[in-house]
């Protein structure tokens, strides 16, 4: 069950988390202001008429698409976040603190508030893709900025890419700020939305926007396993093992600015996963991103449904953002995570 | 010639650091660059490690080094840096896999057992990485090296950045034992920047000296390490001895004057 350097084995991991993760499921689905029994689930499930005709309304139409959406979000988010600390060479980086989700978010708040006006075009050219899109390019265009900057001659300099992350949060959050001072009422309900995140409004609309650019996400990023490997041993030893680095990248600012891009677009802002997740990885079986990778997505998906459910019951009938959750789980974490590092 | 390099001139941002130089390495040989600290050792070997932008001609097996397809040239051409930190829980055993590319499992097992002995660290092999000493890492690090270029068919070329600088003196003679095994029985060609002169003369099959960014004297190490030539290069007094087998010791007597000092011309141009 324990490799001998004290790990877990991959397929132990694997049937554990998996577990984990139908249970998790099954409760997401289950529980809520209309709570519904196991046995209709899995008769709605088989295609049969469940006995509550009720049941299968919510079900399919609300705590399904929550459920998919949750679990693609957390997935994305946390193999962004180990795509980003492997590029970076440092287990803190995290696609909030480094701006790229800010960044997304600003581009998305952009297309809510300045829609009916100056970026009028805009939506008439992407229709309903809009703000995914806007999301997508704003998440993608910080993270090269971030990457421009804390690089100097091949070496990425680690407080250069921290200070440039607060710059870039402290800009984004800054246009924030003077888009909801220009907002309506109407418009301010969305924002808020997008600032604390949330899957309270999860209907398969967006799950038909916004999974194609995770799924795609998730789909490129094990190619970059074996060169993010290479990374942690250094950026000119990528090259010297054979992969082309700038390609490599490449695909990892795209991949990053594509998950996170999407994920802040029908989520709005949920911070820590991407930092949280890959490390707990780590410490269980290992740094190599072929385990890495896919572990930290199954745990990402199923830690945020968890947290979503959570997030439901906590303070029923009401229910608190799930960003919000995050940063209280992930918060305490974090500090104990820099008090035991130490050395950045 | 395995390595050829010709007329190469590299500068770091707006600093020129290597003029002009041209160096060849051949099939078994072990050629050692020497030089004091700024002379544009390590600055050439990254021109030759494609981590610095280089003017002139670097060819490897005949091949220009840009025109060599990536994957291609990491099976011919294994680079060991100065440094390499790992903070994240890789083990040792992991390092020295991703030295190796598609082989047979079975391979690969007997391979990377075989490299971790060879260089006494396989005791070492499930032990996460940022927890092993400096020596160890750097004798880890070597092992991910050869790996990479361990079963290539053809011409390969091995580039070490002060290899031996972390490792205590019996770790020093082991590890340029292997490297020397491998240029004489293998014929791998290998070019190496060194601190240690001793060292240098006991392994090198040939010495070149640098000395601000040029190369200043080419030869085997009876004719490189004489007193003259490190009072003009390095600045220091030193008596040598020639040893009974059959390379000199370099024992230093003190500094004579400041590195930054005008060069004095050396005696022997290299041929």
């Amino acid at each position: 069950m324990m490799t001998p350097s004290g790990r877990l084995d991959s397929t132990p991991a694997l049937l554990i988390l998996g577990s984990a993760a139908l249970a998790v499921a099954l409760v997401s689905v289950s529980s809520g202001a209309y709570p519904l029994s196991v046995a209709d689930i899995l008769r709605v499930i088989a295609g049969k008429e469940a006995a509550d005709p009720v049941a299968s309304m919510v079900l399919l139409e609300v705590r399904m698409p929550r459920f998919l959406l949750g679990f693609l979000v957390g997935a994305v988010l946390a193999v962004c976040g180990a795509v980003l600390q492997g590029l970076f060479r440092n287990p803190l980086a995290d696609p909030g603190l480094i701006g790229v989700s800010a960044g997304a978010s600003l581009a998305a708040i952009a297309v809510i508030v300045l829609g009916n006006t100056w970026l009028g075009g805009w939506l008439a050219l992407t229709g309903d893709w809009a703000l995914p899109i806007a999301a997508f390019t704003g998440g993608s265009l910080t993270v090269l900025l971030a990457w421009r900057i804390a690089n100097r001659s091949g070496q990425t300099a680690v407080a250069t890419l921290l200070l440039a992350g607060i710059a870039i949060n402290a800009v984004a959050g800054a246009g924030t700020g003077l888009l909801t001072f220009y907002a309506s009422d109407e418009e301010l309900r969305s924002l808020t939305f997008w600032t604390m995140g949330s899957l309270g409004h999860a209907g398969w609309d967006d799950l038909v926007l916004g999974a194609p650019f995770m799924v795609l996400a998730l789909v490129l990023a094990p190619w970059l396993a074996r060169p993010l490997d290479a990374f942690l041993l250094g950026e000119s030893v990528v090259g010297h093992l054979g992969y082309r680095t700038d390609t490599v990248k490449k695909v990892a600012i795209v991949v990053v600015g594509l998950g996170v891009g999407a994920a802040v677009a029908v989520s709005g802002l949920i911070g820590f996963v991407g930092l949280v997740v890959p490390h707990l990885v780590r410490q269980v079986l290992g740094a190599s991103h072929r385990v890495v990778l896919p572990f930290s997505a199954l745990l990402g998906g199923t830690l945020l449904v968890a947290a979503d459910s959570l997030a439901r019951v906590v303070v029923a009938p009401a229910e608190l953002p799930i960003g919000l959750m995050m940063a209280l789980i992930g918060g305490p974490f974090f500090l104990a995570l820099l008090l035991r590092t130490r050395v950045m | 010639m395995v390595l050829d390099i010709r007329n190469v001139h590299v500068s770091l941002g707006s600093t020129p650091i290597v003029h002009g130089v041209g160096l060849s390495v051949a099939a078994g040989e072990l050629v050692m660059l020497l030089g004091p600290n700024g002379a544009g050792k390590s600055t050439l070997l990254k021109a030759v490690s494609g981590d610095a932008p280089a003017r002139g001609e670097i060819f490897v097996s005949g091949q220009a080094l840009a025109d060599w397809c990536p994957q291609a040239l990491s099976r011919h051409r294994g680079v060991m840096p100065q440094r390499v930190d790992i903070n994240f829980p890789l083990t040792a055993e992991e390092v020295v896999r991703l030295g190796l590319s598609a082989k047979s499992p079975g391979r690969a097992d007997e391979l990377v057992e075989h490299l971790l002995s060879d260089l006494e660290i396989s005791h070492l092999r499930h032990r996460l990485v940022p927890g092993l000493s400096g020596g160890e890492q750097q004798r880890l690090q070597l092992a991910r090296v050869l790996a990479q270029i361990f079963d290539t068919e053809g011409d390969r070329l091995l580039l070490l950045d002060e290899c031996t600088s972390a490792l205590d003196p019996a770790h020093q003679q082991l590890v340029l034992q292997r490297v020397h095994r491998l240029a004489r029985e293998q014929g791998v060609a290998v070019l190496a920047v060194v601190h240690d002169l001793n060292l240098a003369a006991q392994y090198a099959d040939r010495l070149v000296m640098m000395r601000a960014g040029r190369c200043v004297l080419e030869g085997a190490a009876r004719e490189v390490l004489t007193p003259e030539v490190l009072d003009a290069v390095y600045g220091f007094q030193a008596r040598v001895v020639e040893l009974p087998e059959g390379y000199p010791l370099v024992i230093p007597l003190g500094q004579t004057r400041a590195q930054t000092a005008p060069l004095k011309p050396v005696c022997r141009q290299a041929s």
